[in-house]
């Protein structure tokens, strides 16, 4: 069972390596959010340290709305996708390959350039760690819920604008107690709840999504 | 033994077939004929479970596919219009991939073999985006060097893009599959090198008056 999944991602990761344009863009597309965003609204240091984990968590985002089109589409052109249902391993397996691939190469990446916006905002030591472990947490929830999206929108025209609109109304929450816990570390309130949340919707998501996508895909290929 | 019961397929408000019934034991070569638009594509898809048909069902082993599922997909290669190549993996790569995702167990030695079977020896290496349309063919049938074992083929015009070599090479594959007790169900105009005992044809009708031909269970 364990197998699938790895070699699932085994070929996501390889196919990654060799398209880095890809991958670079998200990344680099998140962090010209967060830096242009100091720019609009001034240098004021306080003002930056309150709104910093905000703007890293919708940075953070945007850029996993960005790659999700990218999620299902080329292995869907190729016919690679097709052959995937036709697996004698259950698709929802192949399914969480695929989400765990795209999160090593958005999420992860992300989260750990997360780091060096902390210090650049200069929000403290224990809020950026609170920051890296919501994104953790919270940035796989994004890739589960968004390959649901992309799984849905495969193949239609426009498919991209339509996948932000059905994903960001269930990424809200996510930002929402994201955000929340370095805001929470901040303040000095307990900030645990929070993460025990974003802990919540991961279990429930890697539980409930992969089955949701592995549908949604039957019903794009018909 | 695979069966079509009773089949009806619409696709955008057209129907395609209706009513269709046919049935292939082991050992077999089925062939799906019929002018362009009538619905072999759609056929072979159904088939496999990637479509729903408005009507009727396939069963395997006297079981509906919609149920089986991975039970059936584990019987089952399907080529279809697109190889399912990759373009940035290697020709070993590609091969190597579609053969683990598929849920199949191959050695590197029997993966080699195969390559070589479909004359891609001395490719293994290069990025399937330089191969031609004709060796991304030959990539894609590879898998059925390594699926020997799986009972059922369902090929999607697998001769397209293919040289006189290569034409040669697979229908002798496909009449040594139909020899060992498998099943090959394909659409092609491409004349297969077996017993006409062991042929079956299906005659997708006109479509401009929607009506289906009868299948014909005789040896064609």
């Amino acid at each position: 069972m364990l197998n699938v999944i790895a070699q699932v991602v085994r070929r996501d990761l390889l196919l990654a390596a060799r398209q880095k344009a890809d991958v670079l863009n998200t990344l680099f597309f998140f962090v010209v959010v967060v830096t242009i965003v100091p720019l609009g609204i001034g240098p004021e240091p306080n003002l930056l340290r309150s709104i910093a984990p905000g703007v890293v968590w919708v940075a953070a985002l945007l850029a996993a709305i960005l790659s999700l089109p990218r999620l299902f589409s080329n292995d869907f052109v190729d016919g690679t996708l097709e052959q995937m249902l036709l697996s004698a391993e259950p698709l929802p397996l192949i399914v969480l390959g695929k989400a765990a691939a795209h999160w090593l190469v958005t999420g992860l990446p992300l989260t750990l350039m997360s780091i060096v916006f902390g210090v650049a905002f200069d929000i403290g030591v224990q809020e950026t760690a609170v920051m890296v472990a919501s994104l953790l947490l919270g940035t796989p929830v994004l890739s589960l819920i968004g390959a649901v999206g992309a799984a849905l929108t495969l193949g239609l025209r426009g498919g991209g604008v339509l996948t932000s609109l059905l994903v960001l109304p269930l990424f809200i929450p996510v930002l929402i107690f994201g955000a929340g816990a370095v805001g929470a570390a901040a303040s000095g309130v307990g900030y645990a709840a929070y993460l025990l949340l974003l802990g919540a919707f991961l279990l429930f998501a890697l539980v409930v999504t992969p089955w949701l996508v592995g549908i949604a895909l039957r019903i794009s290929m018909e | 033994m695979i069966e079509a019961v009773e089949l009806t397929c619409e696709r955008g408000e057209r129907l395609l077939f209706s009513s269709l019934t046919f049935s292939a034991e082991n050992g077999t070569l089925l062939r799906i004929a019929g002018p362009n638009g009538t619905g072999k594509t759609s056929l072979l898809r159904i088939m496999c479970g990637l479509l729903e048909p408005t009507a009727g069902e396939i069963r395997w082993k006297g079981g509906n596919i919609r149920r089986l599922r991975e039970e059936y997909w584990k019987d089952l290669v399907y080529i279809g219009h697109l190889n399912g190549v990759k373009d940035d993996l290697t020709v070993r790569e590609n091969l190597r991939v579609s053969v683990r995702v598929a849920g199949r167990k191959a050695t590197e030695s029997r993966l080699a073999q195969a390559l070589d079977a479909v004359g891609l020896a001395g490719f293994e290496d290069s990025m399937a985006r330089f191969l031609s349309q004709g060796q991304r063919r030959r990539v894609a049938l590879a898998r059925l060097y390594v699926s020997e074992g799986v009972p059922l083929w369902i090929l999607d015009e697998p001769f397209t893009a293919l040289d006189v070599r290569g034409v040669a090479n697979l229908s002798e594959l496909i009449a040594r599959h139909i020899e060992g007790g498998g099943t090959v169900v394909l659409t092609t105009h491409q004349e297969v090198p077996v017993d006409a005992a062991r042929r079956k044809r299906v005659d997708l009708g006109n479509p401009a008056v929607a009506t289906v031909a009868e299948a014909e269970d005789a040896a064609c």
